[in-house]
């Protein structure tokens, strides 16, 4: 697999203000290799640096510290060029939150064209990319309808749509779903898991949500801006306390067997579908 | 403490424009006194629209809101002083927070009131305190603060008024599962001790599942399903027919039953899920 994202011991404080407010040290020492086509969720408290992290990836921030590397090429330091930085913004993007702070046009095809437009792509390939990406976020036949009538769903979707038509390699989406309702968070959760499987998009998915963790290949959790798991969902889902400890929960799937194992049962605990887990708890009650 | 009764509401958006839109449709509920109701519903079901009549932000177009057994509306000029019974904590506290400070924005409310200066001090400080905000932070102005910190100062605010029915839209979206827990079972310990009704809504049914007395489902500007979690919860299908879903372990809850282990489907908890699982005889 091909390495997208390298990232050695980053470090970021947000400097003092003039009303005497201190630095506050972010990011301390976090280090991480992501490759083309992983679909990483990153989960952490309030605070923890999630962020912080994203803003420095995108670069819409500049590491105090520590290295950082988009697609092999080195992104801190004095020595880089600014196309270098120009390809690797082009290369990562980011969806927001809230679905109304990030559409810029009325029509839904203008806002998707809106980054290629700024890019300078010609106008012929513009209209194949836009017509594309509807196609993959599974909006084509709203593509004359008005941004501001669309679901909160349907308009992360757009969002994304933007992205996809800038051949992003990458998307990071930052608790993209935190605004939604179950109908629209499955319909963004889905697009998501499809656009990696099918397009081989790397995804960074940002998420209070356990049960949208369980979904990404790897799982990493910050606290107080470090890194302090880094695996499967199964791996980190096990270590259901230090989780709690961290102000932070497991799917509810995972923490009822946890809870029949602490009463005795012998059974699995990273387990993450409703009907495998009940599957697992009918295997040891026939016991 | 005070129920509301909402009777024959409904409302139109855009009235007499090509963009009418009826977002809420002959609405009959009553939210109780003395409980926590949770009112759940797909984006555009009328939640919003339904929460801005309550304190009378949004005037019917007809039928009535009624706070205490009387009409919130009978005179419209005194609708102010039904902004200080019923408390409203907006979905995005960037709504309502407005001044320099944070302590002056927590303190907009009781002034307005005509509390006396003391009386204003405590209620501030004890809604700082409720809200979880550090205390040095009430010094600097709302809109340098963090999404969680905003969100707790917007809930200090309608705090210090000490409102007879409190009504919160999305009081812990943005916040991490340690933070959600902490302001959920606050307010619902404030809720315990004081008696008062406190109406919240969300799109997390596993919280709405854990701190609701009650639930009231809305779809297309109309309630559809009102009762106890357990009641509401256990109708699965028709919450996924109206966009909406039911906590995880409602759903092993149904793949058990379909396994054949019978645990019921009215599970809405893990708690309540081992319970039957182990024959402890949780709830």
């Amino acid at each position: 697999m091909k390495e997208l994202i390298r990232a050695e011991h980053l470090s970021y404080a947000y400097p003092s203000d003039e009303d005497g407010v201190p630095a506050h040290q972010a990011l301390k020492d976090v280090s991480f290799t992501i490759n083309e086509g992983e679909f990483v969720a990153i989960l952490g408290h309030n605070g923890s640096g999630k962020s912080t992290l994203a803003k420095l990836l995108c670069m819409v921030l500049e590491a105090d510290e520590g290295s950082l590397y988009i697609g092999g090429k080195k992104m801190t330091g004095d020595s880089v060029s600014d196309e270098d930085i120009y390809s690797a913004r082009r290369d990562v993007g980011m969806v927001f939150q809230n679905p109304d702070n990030q559409l810029v046009a009325t029509i839904v095809e203008e806002d998707v064209a809106f980054g290629c437009e700024n890019l300078g792509v010609p106008s012929e390939k513009i209209r194949k990319r836009v017509d594309y990406a509807l196609a993959t976020v599974g909006m084509t036949k709203y593509a004359r309808h008005e941004t501001h009538r669309l679901s909160g769903g349907q308009k992360q979707r757009i969002a994304i749509a933007g992205a996809i038509a800038m051949k992003r390699k990458c998307i990071i989406f930052d608790e993209s779903t935190a605004m939604l309702d179950p109908a629209g968070r499955k319909e963004v959760m889905g697009t998501i898991a499809r656009l990696n499987r099918e397009e081989n998009l790397t995804v960074i998915h940002i998420t209070h949500y356990m049960n949208e963790a369980t979904m990404a290949d790897r799982v990493i959790v910050m606290s107080d801006g470090g890194i302090i798991m880094d695996g499967t969902p199964g791996e980190v889902f096990n270590r259901a306390t230090e989780l709690w400890d961290a102000n932070l929960d497991v799917p509810q799937t995972t923490e009822l067997l946890w809870k029949l194992k602490e009463a005795g049962y012998d059974v699995k605990t990273d387990i993450f579908d409703p009907c495998e887990c009940a599957a697992e708890i009918v295997r040891v009650l026939k016991k | 403490m005070a129920e509301i009764q909402i009777k024959d509401l409904s409302y139109i958006y855009g009235k007499g424009t090509p963009y009418e839109m009826k977002a809420l449709d002959n609405v009959n509920i009553t939210f109780g006194d003395n409980m926590i109701t949770g009112l759940i519903g797909h984006t555009g079901s009328g939640k919003s629209t339904l929460v801005h009549m309550l304190n009378g932000l949004l005037r019917p177009d007809s039928g009535q809101v009624i706070l205490g057994g009387k009409d919130i509306w009978a005179d419209p000029k005194k609708i102010s002083s039904v902004r200080f019974r019923v408390g409203l904590v907006m979905q995005y506290p960037e709504y309502q927070l407005f001044d320099e400070t944070v302590k002056k924005d927590i303190a907009f409310g009781p002034k307005n009131m005509g509390m006396k200066p003391e009386e204003i001090e405590k209620a501030v400080s004890e809604a700082v305190k409720f809200a979880g905000l550090r205390p040095e932070l009430i010094e600097k102005s709302p809109f340098d603060l963090s999404g969680g910190q905003k969100r707790r100062a917007a809930l200090a605010g309608v705090m210090a008024m000490k409102p007879e029915v409190l009504v919160l839209d999305e009081p812990a979206a943005g916040l991490d599962p340690g933070a959600r827990r902490e302001i959920l079972s606050r307010i619902r310990d404030y809720q315990r001790e004081s008696g008062t009704s406190v109406i919240i809504v969300s799109h997390s049914m596993e919280d709405m599942a854990m701190y609701c007395d009650r639930v009231v489902v809305m779809s297309h500007g109309t309630p559809v399903m009102e009762g106890t979690p357990a009641e509401v919860f256990s109708r699965a299908d028709e919450l996924f027919s109206v966009g909406l879903d039911v906590p995880e372990v409602t759903k092993v809850a149904r793949a058990l039953k379909e396994c054949g282990v019978d645990i019921g489907l009215d599970i809405y908890t893990v708690k309540f899920a081992l319970g039957r699982l182990l024959g402890g005889g949780e709830i």
